[in-house]
């Protein structure tokens, strides 16, 4: 059996081969560091010198501007900064709602397709279509489609809804990011249904017949047996979902309020802001932000591992 | 698993042409249909938002309420693909700095995916984690904080800079998919062929490569998607001078025109697209990794 729409991208080496023991004896060898220093020496370097380099500069060194001391002022600025805590706010609102949504709608849409989904090779195309197109993109695409002069408004128009943009509800650049939200639902729900159809076309499928065959509703063989199956692989990648909307710079720049701007649209905008002295503050925000992101990133580790342990026992 | 493989045997009964259809198969006759029905209303969600920019690209005074437009027109077009402009360019960056982008990171990756894939050793985890890390971190925090560095290490509105932190997330990506591509590889099939007599190169050639070709297929579309999705690492470290599609486009849609911007989203998705066309069937089989680019 392959590893068909595998969930877990951080694969765990196959069992079956005894005869490789001696590979997990739980020493890697030499030439495995060396074979790994390529991408080390690409990746490591670079993100952690701009980590780093942001962490530096949040604590005040900033030779450029004259600043070479230490200290933590950026930071309680920061968080005696009511702008900041609203953006906060607003992004782990846009992270979670983005996250809850294109789960449930993503399941929901593996389940309706799940009969066609290995058949219909133009389906299968169009279905994955907003996964490549990049978010600058989806997020132009929601401004013509959720705005007020947009094309659910002319829908509405046409049938005697509404006479006037102002009539539409404020969907894109509104109080509550549904606008922002809708983009990452668009993009993401198609993502989290690729990995389910991945675990239901490879486990879930014989359970279900197994409930059928013992006289299980839908709903008992969707309460007791898809679901419990499905969510052990989703959670992970919803934690990623959650990341990745936390972390997104181009979505709220370009379909969300200016005040409270998100997270990453504030700290873009303190750092090419004309007072220098504002750049202590952008790069704690940096942090802070990356903090988030690292906690989620934990977390989606101890989520995979649990999954793997599931599977082994 | 041979245990689940067995299990779905059970419920399926012999096709006897004289039997009436049994729950289990009139079960899943109503789910095909239901599945149909659910496709097609998933399709429309999927490519609704993308109409209106196609529409717009066409039209000339697309205002409310038109919903047709009153007046088709072909000038954006004209202006967005006129020889002098600037999306040929635009479209020349993104094009070089993906394909550069896909081919450092594979090259990188391979190695590594095969590590992570074929082994398990102490401090593992410490390695996914250092490779999902610069994955998910905000690139606006990358961007930022790398900002100072690359102007003085003259490496700020260059294309190797862009090249640069664009590998940031883009080879990740690559390292992940590779290490699942791996997963499912048998490297005793290079024993073999060693012990008949061929040359590491040749092992290369005819063994693993072969054997992980949809992962690398996969792992070079995602990182190719990555770099040609990227827009605030581009802004800031190309600094205007390396000037990308989505920076492009950023300021056109800015300046307000709906049909050169429609336009030049369609010359930006396009390529992708098609890439699509190309993958699809490979990216449906090994899933998507994690991107969310």
């Amino acid at each position: 059996m392959s590893s068909s729409g595998n969930p877990r991208m951080l694969a765990e080496p196959r069992r079956s081969a005894p005869w490789r023991i001696s590979d997990r004896s739980g020493r890697i060898r030499d030439s495995a560091w060396l074979k790994l220093l390529p991408a080390l020496v690409v990746i490591v370097p670079l993100f952690a010198a701009a980590l780093m380099l942001a962490v530096i500069q949040s604590l005040g060194y900033f030779p450029l501007i004259g600043l070479r001391s230490f200290n933590v002022d950026a930071y309680r600025s920061l968080f005696g900064n009511d702008e900041f805590w609203q953006s906060l706010l607003l992004s782990i609102r846009i992270a979670f709602m983005a996250s809850l949504l294109s789960t449930v709608l993503g399941i929901a849409m593996a389940l309706g397709i799940r009969g066609i989904w290995r058949r219909s090779r133009r389906s299968a195309f169009l279905f994955q279509l907003s996964l490549p197109i990049p978010h600058v993109i989806g997020a132009l695409a929601i401004v013509h489609l959720l705005g007020q002069s947009g094309l659910i408004a002319r829908l509405g128009h046409s049938v005697r809804l509404i006479d006037t943009p102002s009539e539409f509800p404020a969907l894109v650049f509104d109080p509550y990011a549904l606008g922002i939200v809708a983009e990452f639902v668009w993009k993401d729900a198609p993502f989290i249904a690729i990995v389910v159809l991945g675990v239901l076309g490879t486990v879930a499928e014989n359970y279900e017949n197994v409930a059928a065959s013992l006289g299980a509703s839908w709903w008992q063989r969707l309460r007791h047996v898809t679901l419990p199956l499905l969510l052990p692989a989703v959670a992970p990648i919803s934690v990623i979902v959650f990341a990745f909307a936390f972390g997104s710079f181009e979505v709220p720049l370009l379909l969300g309020e200016s005040f409270p701007s998100a997270l990453p649209v504030l700290a873009y905008r303190l750092h090419t802001s004309v007072d220098l002295g504002l750049r202590p503050e952008a790069m704690a925000l940096a942090v802070v932000m990356s903090l988030v992101v690292m906690a989620s990133a934990l977390l989606y580790l101890v989520l995979v591992r649990r999954v793997r342990r599931g599977e082994q026992t | 698993m041979t245990a689940t493989q067995r299990m779905d045997r059970v419920p399926s009964p012999s096709p006897s042409p004289s039997s009436s259809p049994t729950p289990s198969r009139r079960r899943r006759h109503r789910e095909r249909a239901g599945s149909r029905l659910a496709a097609v209303l998933i399709v429309a969600i999927i490519v609704l938002p993308l109409v209106p920019l196609v529409i717009n690209s066409f039209a000339r005074g697309y205002v409310f309420p038109q919903l047709v437009p009153a007046e088709w027109s072909t000038r954006a077009w004209s202006i967005v693909l006129a020889t002098d402009g600037g999306t040929w360019r635009a479209l020349g960056w993104s094009m070089v700095v993906a394909t550069t982008v896909t081919a450092l990171a594979l090259l990188v990756a391979l190695p590594a995916g095969r590590v992570l894939g074929l082994r398990s050793f102490r401090g593992k985890r410490v390695l996914e984690f250092l490779v999902l890390t610069p994955l998910l971190v905000p690139a606006v925090a990358v961007a930022i904080g790398l900002d100072i560095t690359f102007i003085r290490l003259g490496l700020s509105g260059t294309f190797w800079g862009v090249v640069l932190v664009h590998l940031i997330p883009a080879a990740p990506y690559a390292v992940l998919i590779l290490a699942g591509a791996f997963a499912n590889y048998d490297a005793d099939f290079e024993a073999q062929a060693r012990t008949l007599g061929a040359s590491p190169l040749s092992v290369f050639r005819h063994v693993t490569l072969p054997a992980i070709m949809p992962g690398l297929i996969v792992a070079g579309f995602i990182a190719f998607i990555v770099s040609w999705s990227q827009y605030v690492l581009t802004l800031q470290i190309g600094g205007g001078k390396v000037l990308t599609l989505p920076v492009l486009l950023v300021s056109t849609a800015s300046g307000g025109d709906m049909a050169i911007t429609g336009a030049l989203t369609i010359v930006y998705a396009l390529p992708v697209v098609v890439l699509l066309v190309v993958a699809s069937r490979h990216v449906a089989r090994a899933g998507w990794g994690m991107t969310g680019t």
